[in-house]
């Protein structure tokens, strides 16, 4: 199989870890002159955008950063709890970048590009230095020394953490970061503002329209460069563990200019969640999968058992994932514990009201560190209350914040019973097609963290979102973007002073106008619909739709009929979806009813990819094509691609493909047995 | 999907409704039946939005974003209280359990000078992040920093850093402050950083930028009422406060 010639990966020479060093020092840089006059648009204020946009501002570049919540700070990345993996090798335990890339590749179920990978493991140590500078306070030993934990997929303590707030303390470096060069006037910052369309002149992205979302004005912003950090687009499902305005609009509506999409199938269902409730839920929580290092999950080995757990005694619980996989135990990857999960409820071993759920149990674990701390206390003959009561300290100390989460959530106490859990949406490895640079197909357009199609194959590690961002945005971006611009720069000193050139009209230029009144036109159009269903009532179809047919476990029959019932509700939406309000006010239903049209639209292309996908492969599980033992089947020969889509009008793509050549890791079946 | 296993309620709402940050506003008064105590707060809210798009009204607007108390995002003044009832409970994590069959429940913005109205209940919180932008950093460019193990910090002083920054950055102390202070809010920040070592460069000046910048945004004075460490979600303690007022003491000395 060849790539596309469509599809120029730009993957450099050399071997793989030289590469990036080479790489890096050969590329064309832009002098310190020529970056003030450069402007590049960051939407975005995640870890990728924040990290990007600071960044490249301490550089010299003219920067505006966009978001759609009230401030940068807020961005979904805020919510990320458990941990960010870097290869430091703090604990002496065998870690290296090489083991890390491995995971990394072996855990997305080799469906990854090698150098990109590689390149991901080289940064993350930097990231860990960065970040402690800043003052984000990560967790520490009495000794004043970094922690680590364990997430699953790998042997190693590689993850570091803050509690389970990671995320927000990570970000919140970030931001801090962003903002001191807001401070400065290097970033010009547009909170509440919400993208709508790229505008690209002869096919190349100049700019941007966004809407004021608390005026509604719309609004032209040109930029040399314009970088979506613009995050995952998990709420397709409707529930998932994403944030409420988590969406995908500005990455679809950069691949109905030309951006490609890869792999959009490729979703993370993450196992350990808080179940649904009831018809009223908006979202799912997730328990860090940092849980897993303390708690083990089981159901009961009888069907139907209706006992307490506390009152189902050892020798009848089915520890399920440590009988399945004894070398890796509770800390299998998330595809094949999620997958795990389904089969016991599937079968009728599940617990709670809904039989959907599992539990998560803290008991053993707790009663261990208990002991230790006796022992460090010194205490003789402890009982088995103080026993437990001093393990619950240590627990609450490691993830009180998500305990007590949980208990406001379920009105139960996870420190007496064991939590119930069941696996939901979280993490889409999908995303804007990329080169090496991080330049989607589109000149001139990059996407940067969970919005690119990433470096995680079909299946992410735990804790390697944090740090793919933040290596996307501090490390990899202030690099690969002077590719572009150094040759930016020569056509503008090519270009000045003509009246008609791209230089002197920027956003006067009719490109601008056109993408302006377009977007205008839509939004009037969603106002002017007038029909009976709320934009909601849609969303939560698409979701149920998506879920059965597109969820953990899809089928050929399954997903025919999903793309169908799909175009169906695409039709109705645009007949009949009620939009109240007015354009020019804070609307936000109006915002969202642009987020879902898109959605419907991704939906039809997710399901399209995992139609012609016909093998499993990590988050991708094809029910034609599994093992004896039920794991997933991969088709090297056939599949050993990225599917990069392109747009070519309704319903109406074309494949592209770009070959995965694996030069450094043997391709092999996963196994964590 | 189930219905759950939650008692339902009945409850009267009234809601601050305001067009913009111009208008004058009211309240106005909804019924709600059958609301399951599993609902979150927010998700009870959506229940009441979807029943007035059916009639053909606009739906009320809020803030919130990641339902997990985390981004900060949600920002309910509930019968008389910034996040309702419960303590150290944002408004997306409250849960309708918190309430009884028959309640009333009036729901209105953050007040306060420094946040104004864009519309309902949802405000401008844009003053945070520019006394942020003010000092709120630590100033290490991207690829200037060492080893991130050469810096020691003892366990206690990182947790109590944490603890610190563990701030959300909601505006309920400013919400629940008879002066509409922001010192909960400026302290913690200050604090974070004047507890590590990382911080120390900047220190002094940091304080008094983040103070001034406050005192720009007009924020009200502190008097020590403590209700916005009664308040806050995130357990905030006065003590940064305290820690605060002691850098301001020290920076101005030199
Ligand atoms: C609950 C939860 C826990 C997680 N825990 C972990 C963990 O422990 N470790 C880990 O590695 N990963 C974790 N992840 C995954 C990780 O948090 C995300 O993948 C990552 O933070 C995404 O960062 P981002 O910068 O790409 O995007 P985001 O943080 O999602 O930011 C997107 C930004 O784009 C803006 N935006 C989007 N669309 C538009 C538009 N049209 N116009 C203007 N602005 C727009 C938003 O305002 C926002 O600023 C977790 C995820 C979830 C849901
Ligand atoms: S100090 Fe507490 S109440 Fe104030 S903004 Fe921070 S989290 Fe909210
Ligand atoms: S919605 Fe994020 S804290 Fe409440």
């Amino acid at each position: 199989m060849a790539s596309s010639p469509k599809l120029n990966s730009k993957i450099p020479e050399g071997t793989i870890d030289q590469k990036w060093s080479k790489y890096r020092s050969t590329v064309h840089l832009v002098n310190p002159a020529n970056k003030r006059s450069l402007e590049v648009l960051v939407v975005g204020s995640g870890l990728a955008g924040a990290s990007a946009a600071a960044s490249l501002a301490e550089m010299g570049y003219k920067v505006k950063v966009f978001c759609f919540q009230d401030s940068p700070r807020r961005a979904h990345s805020i919510a990320a709890q458990g941990g960010i993996n870097a290869a430091k090798n703090y604990q002496n335990d065998g870690d290296s970048t090489y083991r890390l890339f491995y995971d990394t590749i072996k855990g997305g179920d080799y469906r990854a590009r090698e150098a990109n990978v590689h390149r991901l493991a080289e940064v993350s140590s930097s990231i860990i230095d960065q970040c402690v500078a800043q003052g984000v306070p990560l967790a520490r030993e009495y000794g004043g020394l970094l922690s680590n934990r364990s997430f699953g997929g790998t042997q190693v303590q590689r993850t570091f953490y803050a509690a389970g707030q990671t995320g927000q303390q990570l970000l919140l470096g970030a931001y801090s970061a962003l903002q001191r060069q807001v401070g400065m006037g290097a970033v010009e910052l547009c909170a509440r503002h919400e993208m709508l369309d790229v505008v690209t002149i002869n096919g190349v992205a100049r700019g941007i329209i966004a809407r004021n979302l608390i005026t509604g004005e719309m609004e032209k912003h040109f930029g040399h460069a314009v970088l979506l950090c613009t995050g995952g687009y998990g709420n397709v499902f409707y529930l998932s563990t994403n944030a409420m305005g988590s969406n995908v609009t500005a990455a679809w509506k950069a691949h109905k200019k030309g951006a490609f999409f890869g792999n959009p199938c490729y979703t993370q269902i993450h196992p350990t969640c808080i179940p649904v409730s009831g018809d009223h839920q908006s979202k799912l929580t997730l328990m860090s999968e940092s849980l897993r290092n303390d708690g083990r999950i089981w159901v009961p080995l009888k069907k139907d058992d209706t006992r307490k757990p506390t009152d189902i005694p050892e020798n009848e619980r089915d520890y399920y994932l440590e009988r399945r996989y004894p070398a890796f135990g509770n800390l299998v990857p998330r595809d094949v514990a999620s997958r795990a999960a389904k089969e016991r409820c599937d079968a009728g071993y599940g617990v709670g009201s809904s039989k959907k759920a599992v539990y998560l149990d803290f008991a053993a674990n707790t009663e261990r560190y208990g002991k230790t701390e006796v022992a460090k206390q010194n205490i003789h003959n402890p009982s088995k209350e103080q026993i437990m009561a001093l393990g619950k300290e240590v627990v609450k100390e490691k993830y009180g914040n998500l305990f007590d989460m949980y208990q406001q959530i379920t009105g139960e106490n996870p420190y007496e019973v064991p939590m119930r859990i069941y696996p939901a949406v979280h993490y889409t490895m999908g995303g804007l097609w990329v080169d090496y640079n991080l330049m989607t197909t589109i000149p001139g357009l990059y996407a940067l963290g969970e919005a690119n199609f990433s470096d995680h194959g079909a299946n992410r590690l735990g804790a390697s979102a944090l740090m793919q961002g933040l290596a996307d945005g501090y490390f990899v971006i202030p690099y690969t973007l002077g590719v572009y611009l150094s040759d930016e720069v020569s056509r503008m000193s090519a270009e000045k002073g003509k009246a008609d050139s791209i230089e002197t009209l920027k956003t006067n230029h009719p490109e601008f106008e056109k993408a302006l009144a377009e977007q205008t036109a839509l939004i009037t159009k969603f106002l002017t619909i007038k029909g009976t269903k709320s934009v909601e009532s849609f969303h939560k179809r698409l979701g149920l739709i998506m879920w059965d047919k597109c969820g953990m476990a899809r089928n050929k029959q399954g997903l025919t009929e999903a793309i169908a019932e799909i175009q169906a509700l695409r039709e109705e939406f645009w007949r009949d979806v009620r939009v109240l309000g007015e354009a020019n006010e804070f609307n936000p239903d109006l915002e969202k009813a642009g987020r879902v049209a898109d959605f419907i639209e991704l939906g039809e292309l997710m399901c399209k990819d995992a139609l012609h996908r016909e093998e499993s492969c990590g988050g991708h599980f094809r029910e034609e094509y599994q093992t004896e033992e039920g794991e997933a089947k991969r088709d090297d020969v056939n599949f050993a691609y990225v599917a990069a889509w392109e747009f070519k009008g309704i319903s109406n793509w074309e494949l592209n493909k770009e070959e995965l050549v694996y030069e450094n890791i043997k391709i092999a079946q996963r196994s964590y047995k | 999907m189930g219905s759950g296993n939650g008692e339902l309620l009945n409850l009267t709402l009234k809601v601050w409704r305001q067009k913009n940050s111009k208008a004058k506003g009211s309240f106005e008064t909804h019924q709600l039946k059958g609301i399951s105590t599993d609902m979150s707060f927010l998700e009870m809210f959506d229940v009441l939005n979807e029943k007035l798009i059916s009639e053909n009204k606009e739906a009320i607007a809020f803030d919130h974003d990641c339902r997990e108390g985390i981004c900060g995002m949600c920002s309910m003044y509930i019968n008389g209280r910034p996040h309702g009832p419960k303590h150290a409970v944002t408004t997306c994590q409250l849960h309708m359990r918190s309430f009884k069959n028959g309640d009333t429940i009036i729901v209105e913005p953050w007040r306060s000078i420094a946040f104004p109205v864009i519309k309902d209940l949802a405000v401008d919180r844009g003053a945070f992040d520019r006394i942020i932008a003010s000092g709120g950093y630590v100033s290490v460019n991207t690829g200037n920093a060492q080893d991130a193990n050469n810096i020691l910090i003892p366990k206690t002083a990182a947790d109590e850093s944490f603890s610190a920054a563990a701030c959300i950055a909601c505006g309920a102390c400013v919400a629940a402050c008879k002066n509409g202070s922001a010192m909960l809010f400026v302290s913690a920040k200050v604090s974070q950083l004047a507890l590590l070592p990382q911080g120390q460069v900047e220190r002094k000046e940091r304080v008094l930028k983040m103070v001034q910048q406050m005192d720009e945004e007009g924020f009200g004075n502190c008097t020590n009422t403590g209700a916005c460490e009664a308040e806050c979600p995130k357990e905030i303690s006065l003590e940064n406060i305290a820690r605060l007022n002691r850098e301001m003491i020290g920076a101005s000395l030199t």
